[in-house]
């Protein structure tokens, strides 16, 4: 969809946090193109108006998963949310940090416990190419089997699906969805390890199913599904455990 | 320009039932809580009317004429309301977390809220016309 008018007139009311100091919000009103993406307003805060925002960002191109915030409320990755989504010319658009993760300053938050729990379901931050090559190549032994290779590596740890998970705000040990989907996609028959880890009391069983975690992924790999696959999965173990 | 932000603990609590911004799961998620607290609260209330048997029939037949009145009855009908929806919605669940119709649970909320909207209706209409 093509704007007639272009240049916008925008609010950005951005939340500020520094340190032990209480936090608050900074207004900045300026001219925008509503094609442009919201991660471009916020660099343009940093160039031109606070030089002490700190914010996260990389790719621009919603590969990283570096700059997930709150636009008005909703997680977004803001390298790919337009400014015209999310307002109207003269309105306001309020940038939030991540929720359910602790604040180091602005926008950025602390995500190093959820990449640990990351690393502890098999999803590592970096793998050695020799290593990576093998894995293509046992995925291309399983691509004939259907389901297993759905969405199979998409995720890319924004950590949207724990800022959007009602659980997580409230119970800091809940392991969260990225992280049982990334067991799921690891495999319980691969890893049966992982068993312990999951069918636990802030594992699989604490998600509520409210399936916000499926709603704001930006990269389809819908956690919810493979949260109930893993119950399922589970489930059918302990089932199979009575006849033995 | 500045303004102070809010980011204490109540808030974090109260986004349990904060349906701004969030997707048809969290409207089942809060609606479903809401009946849970609600069936609970009835449930002592329950327990409260049939505390009044141990002070003799006259005592309880003197409060059954009390609650029949119009908002006692609509009070009821929350209960049958709650009940409906809370029960669906436990269906709801336990087949979506079993992995059955995962993908659909948008189409099953829509559903189960249907159902229950139109058992509260026939329920309160018999109950207001008895």
């Amino acid at each position: 969809m093509s704007t007639t008018k272009t240049k916008w007139t925008v609010n950005l009311k951005v939340y500020r946090k520094k340190g032990q100091k209480a936090p608050y919000y900074d207004q900045f009103t300026m001219e925008v193109d509503p094609d442009e993406y919201v991660l471009d307003a916020i660099e343009r805060i940093w160039a031109f108006h606070d030089r002490s925002l700190t914010f996260r960002h990389a790719c621009h191109h919603s590969t990283c998963g570096a700059c997930g915030m709150l636009v008005n409320g909703v997680e977004k990755l803001t390298c790919i949310t337009y400014i015209r989504d999310v307002v109207e010319d003269g309105g306001t658009i309020v940038i939030d940090p991540l929720r359910n993760f602790p604040i180091i300053s602005d926008l950025v938050v602390d995500m190093s416990l959820f990449f640990d729990r990351m690393e502890m379901v098999g999803q590592r931050q970096v793998i050695p190419i020799a290593e990576e090559i093998v894995g293509s190549s046992q995925k291309a032994q399983s691509a004939g089997n259907g389901k297993e290779y759905l969405r199979l590596s998409d995720c890319i740890e924004c950590g949207m699906c724990i800022s959007a998970c009602p659980i997580a705000a409230t119970n800091p040990d809940y392991l969260g969805p990225a992280v049982l989907a990334g067991a799921q996609q690891s495999g319980l028959d691969k890893k049966p390890e992982l068993l312990q880890i999951v069918d636990q009391e802030n594992g699989l069983w604490r998600c509520h199913s409210a399936y916000e975690c499926t709603a704001v992924c930006p990269s389809n790999v819908d956690p919810a599904w493979r949260i109930m696959d893993l119950r399922r999965q589970v489930t059918s173990q302990r089932f199979k455990r009575l006849f033995r | 320009m500045s303004e102070h932000a809010d980011k204490s603990g109540i808030s974090q609590a109260f986004r349990w039932f904060d349906p701004r911004g969030r997707d048809v799961g969290t409207i089942a998620f809060i609606l479903n809580r809401i009946t849970a607290l609600g069936l609970t609260f009835y449930l002592f209330l329950h327990l409260i009317v049939l505390g009044q048997l141990a002070k003799g029939a006259e005592a309880y037949d003197g409060f059954l004429a009390t609650i029949r009145s119009p908002i006692f009855v609509f009070g009821e009908l929350l209960v049958v309301a709650a009940g409906l929806y809370h029960g669906l919605n436990g269906i709801r669940v336990g087949l979506t977390s079993f992995g059955i119709a995962v993908p659909q649970q948008k189409k099953l909320f829509y559903w189960l809220l249907a159902i229950a909207v139109l058992g509260s209706l026939i329920f309160g209409i018999r109950m207001f016309t008895a």
